[in-house]
């Protein structure tokens, strides 16, 4: 795979130009199913496939797998929206601001990058001074904390931007409690109260989302700000579709950049709209494209970034990486802790990783 | 240590399997025979893809291990490489109950006699395998002995052959049983104890596209010493046994609960208890005649 991904994986054309599955035999229907299934957007790639009116073409035995992945995404749908019920009605009392954010966001607002998605948990974002109240009336109406020791709690009470994720005790239902969108230690942390600022009223009921751009930030800050890429691909055609909504919207683009500028978040930006049109071909007008990619003046970390995250945004198929893709996967993680606090917090942080993993092999 | 892949038409899939363990490839094509195994992958749409191999070459001396791959992801922890076939089938009990939903699963044994299906459905220890093969070896065409796969539309039965599990003392019972029949080796130590697999019947693989309706709904359990009995129970309680017991009716949700209702609707409702096998087999040839 070159810089400029010459033979793109069959994934990616299918998804670029749902059409051109029209031609596709048997064993390429088979290649598609698989990376798709790997990517987790078997049942996205169902939708698109339908709105172009194209699910006409889809051998039978392929199209059983893409019914079977839509099933279990409408599912998935409808215990969120219970969920959201659930969690609304349980602080309804309080005087809060009730704000959903990524996959319940995008069902909420009624993007087009709820299409499809599936969700292991819900994520809300609350006002920092409201976190105490939050938190006691979610145990008070039946979520609790897993185990976790006294060190996890000291990590995500002094430096992250959410508490520990709880459950609930009959539905099993997890939810993470965010008072911002960057750990506190970060250096690109925003001002939460900007965020708050900017929120949009969900029609008829009582719950929030974030502004467009907002959204759009967000999903960007989680995806290149992540260690973990299972769902890189995923999360990247989020941004695809996300962008491609809102880009209907008069003056969204200047919106957007506006935001990055004011919310810290202009490197996000500027990775979210190059790997969305590289990988996806994402309409971005190339002014815009031109202004962000100043956001990382630095041309060698520009290449670097190139070379690592076209790897580790690939589905995590065998079919879609290369000799180096580990080695990416490796470096973003490491990239990820690099980004979450300065050095004389990480080294200490780590070292305890490392050394607790090895004390627990001895046990074996 | 390249080794050329099995691709298996086990109606109504296609599996593959990629495996460098010459044991698991040699017990496969044996329990396996007469079975569809196609010599050109590409022409053909495989639903899932399973590898078995050797964990690494640094632990292929000591307790050497098995991991088993769904398409290049391990959702499991390694097995001894003794195991490594009952990985193979435990593995694509795996992916059907967690990929499959375009059809309805439950987890029972079923068996069909004169166009009407039979479904065993019973907790792990009811001895729902043993009754089912002591059943296939008596005059019974079997579709499956873990799983109920049933058509969203018409809610037919639908065969999914494959051998027969047996755990335990249930081994050395059905040798004596069926001494006519082919049961592969035997496997130590494992989650479920000792476990070894029975070839279905000749003609439960020859007859392997040919569906079912459901006529009875029975809940079996082995007993110790207890007499042969079978009593009917309410349609109302079979559903919501059933219901527990589906791999895939929460996702189906609304959907899925109609079929089951319409299934049990269909069917004579039972709970059965027994401790002869012999007189087990009597009591289900006098149902179904």
């Amino acid at each position: 795979m070159g810089m400029d991904i010459k033979q793109p994986a069959l994934i990616i054309s299918a998804y670029r130009h749902p059409e051109l599955t029209k031609g596709f035999s048997l064993s390429e229907w088979d290649l598609l199913v698989r990376q798709a299934r790997r990517a987790g957007v078997l049942a996205r790639l169902w939708y698109l496939l339908e709105r172009q009116q194209l699910l006409a073409n889809i051998p039978l035995p392929a199209l059983k797998h893409f019914e079977s992945a839509k099933v279990y995404a409408n599912q998935m749908r409808t215990s969120l929206n219970w969920e959201v019920h659930c969690i609304q009605q349980a602080l309804q009392e309080l005087n809060l601001p009730l704000i959903f954010l990524k996959g319940a966001a995008y069902v909420l607002a009624g993007n087009d990058a709820a299409l499809g998605r599936v969700f292991s948990d819900i994520d809300i974002l609350v006002p920092k001074q409201s976190l105490m109240e939050v938190e006691q009336t979610l145990i008070f109406e039946g979520w609790k904390f897993g185990s976790i020791d006294a060190y996890d709690q000291m990590y995500y009470r002094k430096w992250m931007h959410e508490i520990p994720p709880m459950q609930h005790v009959q539905r099993h239902t997890s939810i993470d409690v965010h008072h911002n969108i960057l750990p506190i230690t970060s250096r690109f942390c925003p001002d939460s109260n900007k965020l708050l600022d900017n929120i949009n009223k969900i029609d008829g009921q009582n719950i929030w989302v974030l502004a467009p751009e907002d959204r759009v930030l967000h999903s960007a800050v989680h995806l290149f700000h992540e260690g973990e890429f299972d769902h890189g691909f995923r999360d990247l055609t989020d941004l695809d579709l996300l962008i491609k909504e809102f880009a209907n919207e008069e003056g969204f683009w200047l919106k957007l950049q506006n935001r990055a500028t004011e919310l810290n978040q202009e490197i996000p930006l500027y990775y979210a709209l190059r790997f969305t049109t590289k990988i996806l071909q994402t309409p971005v007008p190339v002014d815009v494209l031109e202004i962000t990619e100043a956001y990382q003046p630095n041309k060698l970390k520009r290449k670097v970034t190139d070379f690592v995250f076209l790897r580790a945004l690939m589905p995590n198929h065998f079919t879609c990486s290369d000799t180096w893709t580990r080695y990416a996967h490796w470096f973003l993680y490491l990239r990820s802790h690099w980004l979450k606090m300065p050095w004389y917090l990480l080294i200490p942080h780590l070292s305890r990783k490392a050394w607790l993993r090895l004390s627990v092999k001895d046990q074996h | 240590m390249k080794s050329k892949p099995i691709v298996l038409r086990i109606e109504p899939f296609v599996v593959r399997l990629d495996t460098c363990i010459a044991p698991v490839a040699e017990v496969v094509s044996s329990l396996y025979s007469g079975y569809e195994f196609i010599e050109e992958a590409s022409t053909v749409f495989v639903d899932f893809y399973i590898k078995i191999a050797p964990v690494s070459y640094l632990r292929g001396y000591y307790r050497p291990q098995v991991q088993c791959f769904i398409d290049g992801k391990a959702p499991f922890k390694p097995l001894p490489i003794s195991q490594a076939y009952p990985f193979f089938e435990w593995s694509l009990n795996w992916v059907v109950a967690s990929y499959v939903h375009h059809y309805l699963l439950v987890h029972a044994a079923v068996l069909e006699k004169n166009g009407q299906a039979l479904i065993l459905c019973g907790v792990p220890g009811a001895g729902k395998s043993t009754l089912c093969a002591a059943l296939m070896h008596s005059g019974w065409r079997l579709f499956s002995d873990e799983m109920a796969v049933i058509d969203l539309h018409t809610n037919e039965l639908m065969p999914f052959v494959r051998p027969i599990s047996l755990k335990n003392q249930a081994i050395d019972l059905m040798r004596q049983f069926a001494p006519n029949a082919v049961l592969g080796p035997s496997f130590f130590d494992t989650s479920k104890g000792t476990v070894a697999h029975m070839q279905p019947t000749q003609d439960s693989v020859l007859r392997k596209s040919i569906r079912a309706s459901a006529k009875w709904i029975v809940f079996p359990k082995y007993q110790k010493d207890a007499d042969t009995s079978l009593h009917a129970i309410p349609k109302s309680q079979t559903v919501i046994k059933l219901t527990k017991n589906a791999f895939n009716a929460n996702v189906l949700g609304g959907k899925g609960f109609k079929n089951l209702c319409a299934l049990v609707e269909g069917s004579d409702c039972y709970e059965f208890e027994y401790s002869e096998l012999q007189e087990a087999v009597n009591l289900f040839a006098d149902l179904s005649s």
